[in-house]
């Protein structure tokens, strides 16, 4: 069984006048999540993410298709026991203070009190916030309060995490802790299936990754595989020695050529002609200094994407 | 488990209603019963108990009727808009359950507004030695199931509307509710069969809240037939239970 199993999802707002056509947010979106995997969903703003997310706690209702979360449909009341959640730029009870909030979503998810009170000590603790358990949410910063909300999203013990964008906001400690506590709970065998637009952090930690842009998910596989598959590997060359512009084999292979004096810089798209180029260097009596193949990164196929680039429509 | 998300909720609204001060109103209670006793003992000359006894009801129910309204219409659309509703039915509760528990909130609050009020009006009265009938006591349990009714309208429209049109809507609705007798006058002596129709479609409608305004007997020390009085509450209690299913099945096809 997948943790989420989502097939031809498909989400179309109703304008709010008379006249004016629909906006349609996910156009047949179809991925799975697998039991035990840290699943990065990444996408531009607008791209879909967060209407997916809530379409699979039951916040809003799919125009068309399928939505399953741990076997059952989303939505379901009982199945949201194994489901932890937390939103977009969360606001919460602010008049709660930490302890008290915990305790509140403790009992919703029908803790009992002495579980309840050692799940709070220590969620308080993993998040760094048993200093502040007494304090008011008003008088939280952000990084806080995107904290004190992934303590509530694991308050119950959930199987599934799903957090909405649970990096957005924070400062590089802030990143780093939140990084640590996703690979932590793949560790204890949750699920984490998270949504972001820092492509860093879904390179970082994700065992999977989907792309999604304008509601259409555009790749999706092991970010390793998309990356070698789906993006060419390019070749830098450096030498000395010689003047590219004399050597005409160089300069009808390269992608860029930087000349400096005797120093010179050639870019290759990729790894079929290295010899060749390495072999006319040689013939022209240039020294060769280095050659580093270019692994590709999450970022260039993410703007490979046709529309990546821009705000999706929603 | 079921009972106990709703407790859950229910007791949350209160402590929010608690922290947000809007148990501070009960000040302006007692300094608006106070003040305007001690002026109307050096105004009038005749019936100052009377006076005085129904000062109080009429403030109770002001302040009350504050709170329902004002407290109510953000009950829902408050959560709605500061998106705090995404984490909470991201939890094990049914949209039934979290509107349930919010109204109960209120109505706790509400409950612990009219306790505490009654017990300055009947401190005053006291104070201004003016009898205490149990005529009185009559008047303010109908007046708390107005307000149990009037909390039941504006969270019926804050499941689906902003706070202001909620709060224009359900006052609207609150000073329609009084005037009933006048609709029903209307529709009798109109010649107009389409005035007829209408005012006599929102007689039926709208709540009668005067069925459930005995100030002025109870000022006056005349008792309500307890039959009266318990068919009032009903017809108050009902209204407000077919409010509250009608705002479930409105928040049930909400999308956020």
């Amino acid at each position: 069984m997948d943790a989420v199993l989502i097939e031809g999802l498909t989400k179309t707002f109703r304008s709010g006048w008379p006249g004016l056509p629909p906006v349609t947010a996910l156009s047949g979106l179809s991925l799975t999540v697998r039991q035990g995997e840290i699943y990065g969903f990444l996408g531009p703003n607008g791209s879909g993410k967060t209407t997916t997310l809530k379409i699979l706690m039951g916040l809003m209702r799919a125009t068309s298709g399928k939505a399953e979360v741990l076997g059952k449909p989303a939505g379901d009341v009982q199945v949201r026991r194994q489901i932890g959640f937390l939103p977009e730029s969360p606001y919460f009870y602010d008049y709660l203070t930490a302890e008290e909030f915990l305790a509140f979503y403790g009992h919703l998810a029908g803790l009992e009190r002495a579980e309840l009170g050692r799940r709070i000590d220590h969620l308080l603790e993993v998040v760094g916030l048993t200093e502040a358990r007494t304090r008011q949410l008003r008088k939280f910063s952000k990084g806080m309060l995107q904290r004190v909300g992934l303590a509530q999203a694991l308050i119950h013990d959930p199987e599934l995490v799903i957090l909405d964008e649970p990096m957005s906001g924070l400062d590089p400690i802030g990143r780093k802790q939140v990084r640590d506590l996703i690979l932590s709970l793949r560790d204890q065998g949750k699920t984490v299936f998270f949504s972001t637009h820092i492509i860093p952090d879904v390179e970082m930690i994700c065992d999977r990754v989907g792309i999604v842009v304008k509601g259409k998910l555009l790749a999706t596989g092991r970010v390793d595989e998309l990356v070698r598959h789906e993006h060419t590997q390019s070749v830098e060359i450096v030498c000395e020695g010689i003047k590219v512009d004399e050597v005409p084999v160089i300069k009808a292979a390269a992608t860029l050529v930087l000349q400096r004096g005797p120093h010179c810089l050639v870019a290759l798209p990729g790894p079929d002609r290295q010899e060749e180029i390495l072999a006319a260097i040689r013939a022209h009596g240039g020294k060769l200094v280095s050659v580093t193949p270019q692994k590709g990164s999450l970022e260039e196929l993410f703007f490979q994407q046709p529309g990546a680039h821009t705000d999706g429509q929603v | 488990m079921i009972m106990s998300c709703v407790v859950v909720i229910a007791w949350n609204t209160f402590r929010e209603n608690v922290r947000d001060k809007i148990l501070y109103n009960l000040l302006f209670f007692a300094l608006l019963l106070i003040g305007v006793s001690v002026l109307l003992a050096d105004l009038t000359i005749m019936e100052h108990h009377k006076m005085v006894t129904d000062m109080g009801l009429a403030a109770m129910n002001l302040v009350g009727v504050i709170i329902a309204i004002f407290v109510g219409i953000g009950l829902v659309s408050k959560e709605i808009e500061r998106r705090t509703v995404y984490t909470i039915m991201a939890r094990p509760i049914s949209r039934a359950q979290f509107i349930l528990g919010k109204y109960l909130g209120l109505a706790f609050t509400l409950l612990v507004n009219v306790v505490v009020m009654l017990a300055v009006y009947l401190a005053t009265l006291w104070m201004y030695r003016a009898p205490v009938h149990g005529a009185l006591l009559q008047a303010v349990e109908l007046i708390f199931v107005e307000l149990l009714l009037v909390t039941a309208l504006a969270l019926f429209f804050s499941t689906f509307s902003t706070s202001t049109l909620s709060a224009i809507l359900t006052l609207a609705l609150y000073v329609i509710g009084h005037l009933t007798t006048d609709l029903k006058a209307i529709a009798e002596k109109s010649h107009s069969e389409t005035v007829k129709a209408v005012m006599t479609g929102l007689y039926y409608l709208c709540p009668n809240l005067e069925a459930l305004n005995v100030k002025g007997q109870a000022a006056m020390g005349t008792a309500i037939e307890p039959s009266y009085q318990a068919l009032a509450s009903l017809y108050g209690l009902l209204y407000a239970a077919l409010l509250i299913t009608a705002a479930c099945a409105v928040f049930q096809r909400r999308d956020f």
